[in-house]
């Protein structure tokens, strides 16, 4: 069994983000990396579907700079066989991406039956990368599930809709999977892991390597800009007891004459 | 100008707001409209007042439940038969699955989550958050066409004072094709009320609620608003609520026009999921706690005395 965990590396989550001066994209000098964390979702049930088929080989792939490759050698640390780099920018369109995605598999040579993916990356939120791929490579998908199982070559997965109510679908591999939070617990890398990670694999190709090039490019993203300041509000202070009724019924009055918004 | 078709989905029988939304900011486009299986007159109508020239009904077998397979086929089949510049849909649980996939039948691109948009010379330009909304970006789309946008719900809100359209509508043969991924069984959640992400008032709990049962005092709130009630990660971690209500960069990522934040603390991960809020009021012991600076309307206090007064003010002021 072939398994694929599609990985992306990005900013921490408390990284502090700031648009270059043309606004083409943003500073990435002094940023922490880190891999996508709906991302860990995915790699965590390949390698919970390796501990039930042990013959299975699951590689990582990654699409982005040289620069850094901390997803790739932690998804290795937490137990993937073997990873594949397509060298590219940080800021391609989620077309490009999935190209590059699909380019990297077909050079494996070997033929995907599950592909994971997390279902978004926290970078651009696009929430386009697995099902585009899944298009690519004439496969079916199922994105945002929380619950796995794996009986023989059928998939059973529940997908969260609207509201928190969950939608169970069943389909044959070969499928691709987009994870959600509440998937799986991922497990951390252990020493031993990392230090064996150091020995696997790695592939490394450029994109045109895979058969992707500018004009694959079908979104263009420019004018990056901080988001307006919002004006300071009005504090009330309701610690006061007797104080309390007033401040909550001015607030409240507040809310419709001044926001206007009940 | 642009032909555009903005598809549709039903929420118990009525459209969903974000696409009167979308048609609202069309005005001045040629805009039809795309449903799977039927709709009422009524709600055709709504449409047409909206400003859409025709509403076309997608009809066939196994189109009665949802598939990415089924809908992007019987879509892309549509599509195929006529000649539009752009598709529209909402980023709700289906636009966000469907309308990759389908844009790729069609070697597209699709613009994921914009939050306004102009459509200059019938060409659309739009603004879309980046890096957890920490950014806002300008969002183009290339290559070949029709070229596909999803919107967010309640980022554009309603546009007053639209030219109505003809809204002629009339069914269409549709073919769902081969579905490989089929749904089984849908598990319904305890709660009918709106998702949070398309929800106009949301009520959230922080770890200050203490346990699951004290969201009561949230949801009985909610019901007088018409709200929907929310969670931070932490009352989520802690077991106060399922993970399904958590807003926040690894939860929802919601718009409301007003956002009640009870007892939460504001870390920057739960700012993500709902700085765009139109206006944020938030209730907490401690007057240093970091979402008094992006609340319009700060209360230093105990939620469990404000939140049931707050409840009793709201129900004179609706008159409940």
């Amino acid at each position: 069994m072939n398994i694929f965990v599609c990985v992306k590396q990005v900013p921490d989550t408390e990284t502090k983000i700031t648009p270059t001066s043309d606004g083409s994209f943003i500073e990435t000098a002094s940023i922490k990396w880190i891999m996508n964390p709906y991302d860990e979702f995915a790699v965590e049930q390949a390698l919970l579907i390796k501990a039930s088929n042990p013959a299975a080989n699951v590689t990582v792939v990654r699409v982005g700079s040289v620069k850094d490759t901390e997803a790739l050698r932690t998804a290795m640390a937490m137990g993937a066989d073997e990873a594949t780099l397509v060298e590219a920018g940080d800021n391609l369109d989620s077309y490009s991406i999935a190209k590059a995605l699909k380019g990297a598999i077909e050079k494996s040579g070997k033929k995907p039956d599950i592909v994971l993916a997390g279902k978004q990356a926290i970078d651009d939120d696009a929430l386009q990368v697995p099902q585009i791929l899944a298009e690519m490579l004439g496969l079916p998908s199922v994105s945002v599930i929380v619950g796995f199982e794996l009986n023989g070559t059928t998939v059973k997965v529940k997908r969260e809709i609207e509201g928190g109510a969950l939608e169970v679908y069943e389909v044959n591999t070969p499928v691709v999977l987009a994870a959600n939070k509440g998937l799986n617990t991922p497990r951390y890398a252990s020493l031993p892991g990392i230090m064996k990670a150091k020995k696997k694999p790695m592939a490394q190709f450029s994109l045109s390597d895979v058969g992707v090039t500018d004009a694959d490019r079908r979104v263009k993203y420019s004018g990056f800009t901080l988001p307006p300041e919002k004006p300071a509000g009005k504090k009330f202070d309701a610690t006061d007891a007797a104080k309390q009724q007033e401040v909550v019924a001015q607030v409240v009055g507040l809310l419709r004459t001044e926001a206007k918004v009940i | 100008m642009a032909n555009v078709l903005v598809f549709t989905e039903l929420h118990d029988g009525h459209v969903k707001p974000v696409t009167l939304e979308i048609l609202g900011k069309l005005s001045g486009q040629t805009a039809d409209v795309a449903v799977i299986g039927d709709i009422s007159a009524e709600q055709v109508a709504v449409l047409a007042k909206c400003g859409a020239q025709n509403v076309h009904k997608l009809k066939g077998s196994n189109l009665d439940k949802y598939s990415p397979e089924g809908y992007a086929n019987a879509l892309s089949e549509f599509i195929k038969s006529k000649s539009y510049d752009y598709v529209f849909g909402g980023a709700t649980s289906v636009g966000k699955d469907l309308l990759p996939r389908l844009a790729t039948k069609f070697d597209a691109g699709l613009a994921s989550d914009v939050v306004n948009f102009t459509m200059d010379g019938g060409t659309f330009a739009g603004t879309r958050p980046f890096f957890s909304g920490k950014c806002l970006a300008k969002v183009e789309l290339t290559g070949p066409k029709p070229h596909f946008v999803s919107i967010r719900p309640n980022a554009l809100g309603m546009t007053e004072g639209t030219t109505a359209g003809a809204g002629a509508a009339a069914d269409v043969n549709a073919n769902a094709g081969e579905i490989r991924a089929m749904i089984k069984e849908i598990v319904k959640a305890a709660s009918t009320k709106t998702d949070l992400t398309e929800a106009n008032i949301i009520v959230t709990g922080g770890r200050a609620m203490k346990n699951a049962e004290n969201f009561a005092i949230l949801e009985k709130m909610a019901d007088v608003l018409g709200a929907t009630v929310g969670a931070s990660r932490a009352a989520v971690d802690s077991g106060f609520a399922p993970h399904a209500m958590q807003v926040g960069q690894t939860g929802k990522t919601v718009a409301p026009s007003l956002y009640i934040a009870c007892g939460v603390s504001g870390a920057i991960q739960h700012l993500a999921g709902m700085r765009t809020s139109k206006v944020i009021v938030a209730i907490n012991t401690d007057p240093d706690a970091p979402i008094f600076t992006r609340a319009d309307y700060g209360i230093v206090g105990d939620l469990f005395t404000i939140v049931p007064i707050m409840t009793e003010e709201f129900k004179k002021l609706l008159g409940k």
